[in-house]
């Protein structure tokens, strides 16, 4: 019986099975941010065991509040600083070089196929995207990775979902997500892994292959995982050209992940996404998902482009070009926070910063407080927001604030009228 | 610190019950458990839950329904708890972070099917449900009214053996 990807890489990284069925793994990255990190290293500190595994291996970045809006935030930071400093934590991000901890560190070429990797933060499953086994935990399973560099999981159960045809023009990997999570449940993946495939992800770039495995937590999923492709390595290449003769070598030593051909799926699931229409979420569970037609001319207050969802480069030039020229609704206030610097400033060149504010968006810098309710473009009670974001739970971005999820093209158009609107319409 | 399995339930009826409403972000900006306190299941919308009411402060065992503790990976929501002395949580099924954060954390997290968890909660007519977990045995008692009933319940063993190590970390330092 042949092995999926996630198989492939618990087998490569068994470090011990201390009961039949439970895993522990050696990890290739440990990644901090923050929000989570500092009672790690508060309790780490109370133990006596001040160590890390290995200062190449973890990467930290402020990135949820920063720069500090107060003085605990400034706290949180400071402590991530002072421990960064400590440990000689090379890869850390702090303001200025910071951006969203889920499109910085791919970014910056860390996540590689066949990796595994943990964070503090729930969607770690972004990572997926490269091949890697990517996952969210909570602190002190941080703190067992940043002081042994191991981390124990249940025998991975694997879901396959094929995405089947093509998306349409106006359609993008949110969308697709979206309508997973609304076929799957909330609940459709716990525990297990999803693995994407089809022709839909194949064509995709790696920005949409991160919008996609980055909402596999949406539906309880462990880790979302593509196969690793030329797509992959190009992305990859100024990070790994040194070790490779050239990029098909590189994209045939990867190959070596991808789930045989006789791999066994607890489910495969066939999503045919050709005549997929916008989707939007509607209700406080990322389940509830509807085509944006269906909610047409609901009025929202703010619109929020950004996030580890969709704060990209190709997230970015898809909104600006629905906003160039226009002029945003008098009745929103509208907000986009590139994710990372190199973002930023790859949009400044591109023009698309100067679309933003010509359209009366404010940009802010790369940060995602708005999110989680924190910063930056908090709502007030009733409020409601059009956001590219992955999660609507009650009062996410703000107490009594609702949420809809949805793309970056339909928040763009959804700016422009003032009230939920099909980006195909503009 | 000694934890306890046993004691007086709370009951939360409802699926899906999200991080996010156990404890909201903006609590996630203190950087000790204790301060988490009085914030506990403050944004839950629940008929008849009252989060600052005397049933939650009483309740030392918390009995939900499916997919339970959904969302964020922050251990802040098995903390919630914690300092407010509930250590156990029974429920249909749980989100694999959570449920991996209660147990890192050294506490119960008890899975049961359906059907008896909808005797525990018909067991609310009665009275007051006071909950006695034998970890040892894998069966918990639920009394109310003066009649009880026994549940047989499955945990694994390295689940077990951290709830025994009182944490993840112990077990993990000792063993890597
Ligand atoms: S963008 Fe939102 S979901 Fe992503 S890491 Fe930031 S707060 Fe979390």
């Amino acid at each position: 019986m042949g092995k999926n990807i996630a198989e492939k890489i618990f087998d490569a990284h068994l470090r011990d099975e201390p009961f039949p069925g439970t895993k522990v793994l050696d990890l290739d990255r440990v990644l901090c941010h923050e929000i989570t990190t500092p009672v790690a290293i508060a309790d780490l500190l109370w133990r006596g065991k001040d160590r890390v595994f290995d200062n190449t291996k973890i990467k930290a970045v402020i990135d949820h509040v920063t720069p500090a809006k107060d003085s605990k935030t400034a706290l949180q930071a400071k402590m991530l600083r002072d421990w960064a400093r400590r440990h000689e934590i090379v890869d850390f991000f702090d303001v200025g070089r910071n951006g969203v901890c889920h499109a910085l560190f791919p970014e910056k070429g860390y996540i590689r196929p066949g990796f595994t990797v943990i964070m503090g933060d729930s969607h770690t499953c972004t990572h997926g995207a490269f091949g890697a086994f990517a996952a969210g935990v909570g602190t002190t399973d941080l703190e067992v990775g940043i002081l042994k560099g191991v981390c124990a999981f249940r025998e991975p159960k694997t879901i396959r979902i094929n995405l089947q045809g093509r998306l349409a023009p106006g359609v993008y990997a949110k969308d697709a997500i979206l309508f997973v999570i609304g076929q799957l449940g909330v609940n459709g993946a716990t525990d297990r892994v999803i693995e994407f495939r089809g022709p839909i992800v194949d064509a995709m770039s790696m920005e949409s292959r991160m919008t996609l495995c980055n909402m596999a937590i949406e539906a309880g999923g462990t880790s979302g995982i593509c196969l690793p492709d030329q797509i992959t390595v190009e992305y990859l290449w100024p990070f790994i050209c040194a070790d490779y003769a050239s990029q098909e070598a590189a994209v045939s030593d990867f190959r070596r992940w991808h789930s045989d051909p006789d791999a066994s799926y607890e489910r495969v699931l066939d999503f045919d996404l050709s005549s997929l229409e916008p989707q939007v979420t509607y209700g406080f569970k990322p389940d509830c998902v509807k085509a944006v037609r269906e909610l047409a001319g609901t009025a929202v207050d703010q619109i929020y482009i950004g996030t580890c969802t969709n704060g990209r480069i190709e997230d970015l030039r898809v909104a600006a070009e629905i906003l160039k020229g226009r002029k945003i609704s008098e009745s929103v206030r509208g907000i986009v926070s590139p994710a990372t610097p190199k973002i930023f400033s790859q949009a400044m060149e591109e023009g698309l910063m100067q679309v933003f504010m010509d359209a009366g968006f404010c940009v802010t810098n790369p940060t995602c407080g708005a999110c989680l309710g924190m910063s930056n473009g908090v709502l007030a009670e009733g409020e409601v927001c059009a956001s590219t974001s992955n999660r609507n739970f009650n009062g996410r971005m703000g107490k009594g604030g609702m949420v809809h999820l949805m793309s970056p093209a339909t928040a763009a158009a959804t700016a422009i009228t003032g009230v939920i609107t099909d980006p195909r319409q503009i | 610190m000694k934890k306890t399995f046993s004691g007086p339930a709370i009951f939360l009826d409802r699926s899906d019950i999200n991080t996010d409403e156990i404890i909201p972000a903006k609590y996630l900006t203190e950087v000790t458990k204790e301060a988490l306190r009085p914030y506990i299941l403050e944004d839950l919308k629940l008929e008849g839950f009252d989060p600052h009411g005397k049933k939650l402060k009483q309740a030392q065992v918390v009995i939900t329904r499916a997919n339970f503790g959904c969302g964020s990976s922050r251990e802040h929501a098995p903390w919630v708890f914690e300092v407010n002395g509930i250590h156990t949580i029974i429920a249909e099924s749980y989100a694999r972070i959570f449920r991996q954060n209660m147990f890192n954390g050294g506490m119960l997290a008890i899975e049961l099917p359906r059907e008896e968890l909808d005797r525990l909660f018909a067991m609310q007519q009665e009275g007051e449900v006071v909950i006695k977990v034998d970890l040892q045995g894998q069966q918990l008692s639920a009394s109310a009214g003066g009649h009880s009933e026994l549940f047989r319940f499955d945990i694994s063993p390295f689940d077990k053996a951290l709830v025994q190590a009182g944490g993840w970390v112990d077990f993990a330092d000792a063993r890597y």
